[in-house]
């Protein structure tokens, strides 16, 4: 009975949405990357690098605020660098997602010991405090999430609805999902496809950063080695499961959410491992055609000279 | 996915300077971020020799530790030259590590020959099955490869997690991992009170067998017609499908291989996350050698060295041992962009020259 009263719980919708924050951020940074034709498998090392980030300028600066934009700085800065191998070098994408994800988890372990002294965790520093918007946190029921909620929330929220807007709603968008199709008719016409393709890597970056931010500094107040843990990954499979849609990345993100708060709350009686399973095994069998069909951009991966 | 162009480098001895280059390279960053961050790199680097050969037993060390990643590098190797990206090494060494030690757990009593060569062959079967899974799928559906890999890889390791957190546990045992393996059923150790087992000569063994696969059957020759050009080789009538589903099974089997030879060699049971991510590790150690077998015997001892030697070098010179992960991570990526290390070579040459 534990479990129904959970189930019927405002504090899953919650709890859902707490769990969803990193990975909507991560799966629509992965959306508009991949949406240029840049695949990008250093999702989860471009997350834990932003986790450090995160610590590290709140560390230096006290302010967990000016942390969130170093994480998104040291993002981006990470990104950057598969964008300069991927578009200026021809470096294989895919290798280099994997060069960067083992990169980020030595690099970070390195400097937690030359800032902390201590191997694989930092020192604990201010975390990022919870907002509760006034009037509308009285309502009754709903005005849980206006009440002691993180700004990443909303955040979050805005920057779904900000990424479906200008991916389907601007002239920019639109120029963006045509390279991602069709890089040499966009050239043709004109578009400069480098130049939108290093924004969106390094945009990609900047969010994958502020969700590792969210890790580091909001949900907890220091940075472990590998705290990603796997996080990007199920990024990924979200983006894919949500056909490279903005939208669809959120709601995605939110289902595999669900499906971790579900894990974590209740006693299930399936084992652990199979929930665990969820998002990998719903993406895979998208993958394969089992139900709606998803489809990735056209030209993926490929460049333009 | 796109290749990309490959410099003009044809001779083995210019692939090995430019493996070497991209090695050096890496070693002078991490030099630098060693400087920055305050550390000795001179003592850093002289306790990670010293970690890694300065004994018989560090040297044992070594060896050890590079012989998970020979076999997850051949893996990687071979599926390459057939043109298939095999990113699913990992899940590929879980399920054979499963299924080897079950296979020897079940078939205790009988003689050691037989159970070991059934519990080798179960690993390299289940491997085998996992990466001709990921190879159908690339086949018959057209779907790449590289992402249907990955999610593979998360429901396989699950799933063997799970049948050691649950069916299979230990008894009495506080974490997840299968019951011990008899001793009599392990590869035998090469130098005593060291991890070094004779799977290393497994690796060798399969070095020279993945040799002369390439280089002198039907086979072989199949798989390299169809990573080279794929349309070309099905007008000369090889089958694209059955080389692709072939060469991923060949691959998932060496990758296994790994997980057979850390659980029969290294732990004797199968324990939970064992693997630090051997078979992305592997795909360095595959691109560093230039695919060739031989030349993965020699970065996989690179690799096994960094990592027998990270210990010492951070009681000696305070580094984290991490250290180790960013110059793997750095070899990669400039062992992927020819462009950056053939600057780099040409320059150094130039130099000496001049």
């Amino acid at each position: 009975m534990d479990n129904l009263q959970y189930i019927f719980s405002f504090n899953i919708v919650l709890t859902t949405l707490r769990f969803a924050i990193p990975l909507t951020l991560a799966a629509v940074g992965a959306t508009i990357c991949e949406r240029s034709g840049i695949i990008n498998l250093g999702v989860e090392g471009m997350m834990l690098v932003g986790a450090f980030g995160g610590v590290l300028g709140t560390h230096l600066t006290g302010s967990p605020w000016l942390g969130v934009l170093f994480s998104i700085f040291c993002g981006g800065l990470i990104a950057l660098l598969h964008a300069v191998l991927s578009i200026r070098y021809k470096t294989n994408q895919t290798v280099s997602g994997v060069g960067i994800n083992i990169l980020s988890v030595g690099l970070t372990v390195v400097l937690t010991r030359v800032v902390w002294g201590t191997d694989g965790i930092s020192g604990s520093v201010t975390q990022l405090s919870t907002m509760s918007i006034p009037l509308l946190r009285n309502i009754p029921v709903l005005g849980a999430l206006f009440e002691d909620q993180s700004p990443f929330l909303y955040l979050t929220l805005i920057i779904v609805f900000a990424a479906w807007f200008f991916m389907y709603r601007t002239k920019a968008g639109l120029r963006l999902r045509a390279i991602g199709d069709h890089p040499r008719a966009a050239a043709t016409v004109g578009i400069n496809v480098r130049v939108y393709r290093y924004v969106a890597v390094v945009v990609c970056g900047m969010l994958c950063g502020m969700a590792g931010a969210y890790l580091s500094i909001v949900q907890n107040n220091l940075f472990v080695n590998n705290m990603v843990a796997g996080r990007g990954f199920i990024a990924l499979a979200a983006n894919i499961f949500g056909g490279w849609n903005p939208l669809g990345s959120f709601l995605a993100s939110l289902l595999f959410a669900f499906a971790q708060a579900l894990r974590i709350n209740l006693s299930l009686p399936i084992p652990d491992q199979f929930v665990q399973m969820v998002p990998y095994a719903l993406t895979l069998l998208v993958l394969i055609g089992v139900g709606r069909k998803v489809k990735a951009p056209e030209a993926s991966g490929e460049l333009i000279d | 996915m796109k290749r990309t162009a490959k410099p003009q480098l044809p001779a083995l001895a210019e692939r090995l300077i430019y493996s070497l280059a991209a090695v050096v390279l890496s070693l002078l960053l991490a030099t630098i971020v060693m400087l920055i961050a305050g550390y000795d790199p001179l003592k850093a680097f002289g306790a990670m020799l010293n970690g890694a050969f300065g004994s018989a037993n560090a040297v044992a060390n070594t060896l050890s530790k590079s012989i998970p990643l020979m076999f997850t590098g051949f893996a990687f190797a071979v599926a390459s030259k057939g043109g298939v990206f095999n990113i699913g090494g990992e899940g590929q060494l879980y399920l054979a590590a499963l299924a080897s030690a079950v296979t020897a757990l079940a078939l205790d009593g009988l003689p050691r020959a037989v159970v070991l060569t059934a519990s080798i062959l179960a690993g390299m079967a289940a491997g085998g099955a996992v990466g001709a899974l990921i190879g159908a799928i690339k086949a018959k559906l057209r779907i790449n490869e590289v992402i249907v890999a990955i999610m593979v890889n998360y429901i396989v390791s699950l799933f063997a997690s799970y049948m050691v957190n649950g069916p299979l546990k230990a008894a009495n045992s506080m974490t997840a991992q299968s019951e011990a393996i008899s001793s009599t059923y392990l590869f035998a150790t090469v130098i005593p009170r060291s991890q070094l087992t004779t799977a290393l000569y497994l690796g060798i063994a399969f070095a020279v067998l993945i040799f002369f696969l390439f280089r002198s059957t039907r086979l072989g020759f199949n798989i390299r017609a169809v990573g080279e050009n794929a349309k070309a080789a099905a007008s000369a009538g090889i089958s694209i499908a059955a080389t692709t589903i072939g060469v991923m099974a060949l691959s998932g089997m060496l990758a296994g291989l790994a997980g057979v030879t850390e659980v029969l060699g290294k732990y004797g049971r199968f324990i939970d996350g064992f693997s630090p991510g051997f078979g992305f590790t592997g795909i360095a150690v595959a691109v560093l050698g230039s695919n060739n077998p031989f030349g993965i015997l020699l970065t996989s001892l690179l690799f096994g060295a960094l990592e027998a030697g990270s210990m010492k070098m951070s009681y000696v010179a305070n580094v984290s041992t991490n250290m180790v992960m960013v110059i793997q991570g750095l070899v990669i990526l400039f062992v992927a962009t020819p462009e950056i290390v053939s600057q780099f070579v040409r320059r150094k040459g130039g130099k000496r020259n001049g």
